[in-house]
């Protein structure tokens, strides 16, 4: 579904990643780990096509088409979503415009009609419910004044809404408590099926006890250094990152 | 007759200028220029009873003495005033056969806005038979109207029909020589619209809505008055969204409002005027004067959304005069590209427990300035007067500017003002943020836009409110490159 071969990026003149290869396929999940500044959030940046971020070499192929050149909206109505670490706060714009609009505008782009408000409605019932949303919070301005918890739920009920193929999460456990954590993770894993692909990017091993990833990547100055399995994210929260760079050197 | 050759270069001079006036008499303009005679002529051309026209002199002598203020923040031109032709009968509008003959650009703006069919037709002067039906709907509102004793006509139907009253209001609100555009505008005003509501009467629609073709084309130098005898009710709307192409540079409107005991007038405006091209070339210079007055218990508000015009200058006003009256204020202005609005609002508190809100959005994006001026004065005698202000300004870009000049006066210990002010940024993370969920940027920026002015659109009218939130998009396709 999504092949990322040999990405090199730079943003304001500075290199980040250093040829980063990547292979996810339907219904796998896939985590990223790595210290601060190894290029992790750029990568999901990179591949929902961020522009300050320049590809200098390499490619990204979703669902085989070569996306390099798709602007940000492009790929999100190709069925990309990520889930970002800092949600943006729109004021007076509530959560319920906002997913309609967004809804609708990829409906536009592949040449549907507008979905109907009572399945609209329908739907954001059904979502809300898996994320234990209040009917209030969708009447709130997006992300104004929310929690912690509260931004990285509506996170999580967007992708539910939108249902994109490939869901890159950036970070979306950071300042979340446990029980905010369980629920972000029940709603990762009921969208979790055999025909979309979840990136996971973290820093900690505890939310891949919620989200059990089939593949474990390890970043590390801009380069993919070491895959495995769920095993090597409990080897980094026991021994941390310093054994690869030695491995590495 | 031996002439000298002085006088007969005069005397052609003259005769040049009466052929001018005269023959032409359906078509048109006055020569260029402004003195006593051209202000006599208009008088005269628009059969006026004496008073008005010695109202127009009196308003003639003081703007004379009068200069053009310039302690807005607006840099402009200044225009030549004895160039300017003051009356042009309206224009006969060049009759098109058919849509097809209109220029796109129009007709793409019309489809945008989503100004019906027969409307665009009527709007950019395509001759049809609907328009037989429309003005049959329009004279069956004016029957329900007058049914109710509501006069609503222009100003110069007024001054003929219903001189007492025009007499007796005129120029009370806004005074000849209260400012420079506006002593012009008592001079020289060509047209505009009288409303009277009787007392007790709530006008059972909105008005102007259905009038919209009674609305186009009066002129450069509009004048209104608005009367709400007690405890009457009318909500009047002015303007229109689709984009006004006027030859005439400047313009120079007054507007006066009277809100007698327990009356209540809900004002809204929507002004689309040329702003000029991209690069700042052409454009309206909207120079108005609005202002109403409050007696005891009575409530005006004002709505507006500025979009258009080069240059905007602007302060639509509330005189609290009378006890427990209220004075609004809701406003957003948009500029782009080279645009400069400089508007506001001023509450004068000056019966007791008078309250006044001022919401005030400004959207800033191109090259364009954008200024807030206001001003709450509470005098002495105004006891527990309450004001709350709230300036919100939105760049886009950062080629353009906001300012906020909140003026406050307070002569009452008692008095409670509340001033509250923002500026922000659209960012380019927002737009990044909406990007990622398929909304292209355009869309982003409607949406970050129709967010920061919903509390003022809210205020409109519903059907206006529709046209005028699609008018905001429209003003700034484009501005985020």
């Amino acid at each position: 579904m999504l092949e990322i071969n040999n990405l090199h990026c730079k943003i304001e003149g500075r290199s980040i990643l250093k040829g980063v290869n990547l292979k996810v396929n339907k219904g796998e999940i896939h985590a990223i780990m790595g210290p601060n500044g190894s290029g992790k959030s750029t990568l999901a940046n990179v591949i929902s096509g961020h522009e300050d971020y320049e590809v200098t070499k390499g490619n990204l192929y979703f669902k085989s088409n070569e996306i390099n050149e798709l602007s940000a909206s492009e790929r999100a109505h190709e069925g990309i979503f990520m889930s970002f670490q800092y949600p943006v706060e729109i004021p007076e714009l509530t959560v319920t415009n906002f997913i309609k609009t967004a809804i609708n505008e990829t409906r536009k782009a592949k040449g549907l009609d507008e979905m109907s408000s009572r399945e609209m409605l329908k739907k954001i019932r059904e979502k809300s419910s898996l994320l234990d949303i209040d009917s209030k919070f969708l009447s709130r301005s997006l992300n104004e004044g929310f929690s912690g918890g509260e931004k990285k739920r509506n996170e999580i009920f967007q992708m539910a809404m939108l249902e994109p193929e490939l869901a890159v999460l950036d970070e979306t456990d950071s300042g979340l408590d446990i029980d905010a954590l369980k629920i972000v993770a029940n709603g990762v894993i009921k969208y979790s099926n055999d025909d979309n692909a979840v990136v996971v990017i973290t820093h900690y091993q505890r939310l891949l006890d919620y989200i059990v990833p089939d593949f474990v990547h390890v970043i590390l100055d801009g380069k993919v250094i070491k895959s495995g399995d769920k095993s090597l994210a409990k080897k980094i929260e026991d021994q941390g990152y310093d054994w690869l760079k030695k491995e590495k050197k | 007759m031996a002439y000298t050759e002085e006088e007969l270069k005069k005397n052609l001079e003259t005769q040049e200028y009466e052929y001018g006036f005269y023959t032409d008499i359906d078509s048109e303009t006055f020569p260029s220029g402004l003195n006593e005679k051209i202000i006599r002529k208009i008088s005269e051309k628009k059969n006026e009873p004496k008073w008005m026209t010695e109202w127009r002199l009196d308003a003639y002598s003081s703007w004379k003495e009068m200069e053009e203020p310039d302690w807005s923040s607006l840099k402009y031109e200044k225009p030549d005033f004895q160039k300017i032709s003051y009356y042009s009968a309206p224009k006969k509008k060049q009759n098109l056969k058919s849509l097809d003959d209109v220029d796109p650009e129009l007709i793409k703006t019309f489809n945008k806005l989503g100004i019906s069919i027969d409307e665009q037709k009527r709007l950019s002067g395509v001759a049809m038979d609907v328009v037989v039906d429309s003005v049959s709907v329009a004279t069956s509102f004016k029957d329900t109207l007058s049914e109710k004793g509501i006069i609503f006509c222009s100003i110069s139907d007024a001054i003929k029909n219903h001189p007492e009253l025009v007499r007796k209001y005129i120029g009370t609100v806004v005074p000849q020589k209260d400012n420079y555009y506006a002593a012009l505008n008592s001079a020289v005003f060509s047209d505009g619209s009288f409303c009277y509501i009787p007392k007790g009467v709530k006008c059972p629609m909105e008005l102007s809505t259905y009038f919209r073709i009674n609305q186009a084309g009066t002129g450069q130098f509009e004048r209104t008055l608005l009367i709400a005898d007690k405890n009457s009710y009318v909500s009047y709307l002015e303007g229109c969204t689709a984009p006004s192409r006027d030859e005439n540079q400047l313009h120079a409107a007054v507007v006066e409002l009277i809100a007698l005991d327990d009356a209540e007038i809900k004002y809204s405006t929507v002004q689309n005027w040329y702003p000029g091209d991209k690069k700042g070339r052409g454009g309206v210079y909207n120079f108005v004067t609005k202002r109403g007055i409050c007696h005891d218990r009575a409530k005006i508000s004002w709505t507006q959304v500025e979009t258009g015009s080069a240059v905007t200058w602007k302060y639509p006003s509330c005189i609290l005069k009378g006890n427990d009256s209220i004075g609004e204020f809701y406003s957003i202005a948009v500029t782009n590209n080279f645009q400069q609005a400089d508007t506001g609002t001023k509450m004068i508190h000056l019966g007791k427990n008078t309250k006044s809100t001022i919401i005030s959005k400004g959207i800033c994006a191109g090259k364009s300035q954008g200024s807030y001026r206001g001003l709450v004065k509470i005098s002495p005698r105004a006891d527990n007067a309450r004001n709350f202000s709230q300036c919100d300004s939105l760049l886009m870009g950062n080629n353009c500017g906001a300012h906020t000049y909140p003026y406050i006066e307070a002569q009452n210990k008692t008095a409670q003002i509340e001033h509250e002010a923002t500026t922000s940024k659209i960012g380019e993370d927002q737009i990044f943020y909406c990007n990622q969920r398929g909304i292209d940027t355009e869309k982003a920026i409607a949406l970050i836009v129709n967010g920061f002015s919903a509390e003022i659109l809210n205020k409109l009218p519903m059907e206006f409110a529709v046209e005028a939130k699609k008018l905001l998009e429209i003003s700034l396709e484009g501005s985020v490159g």
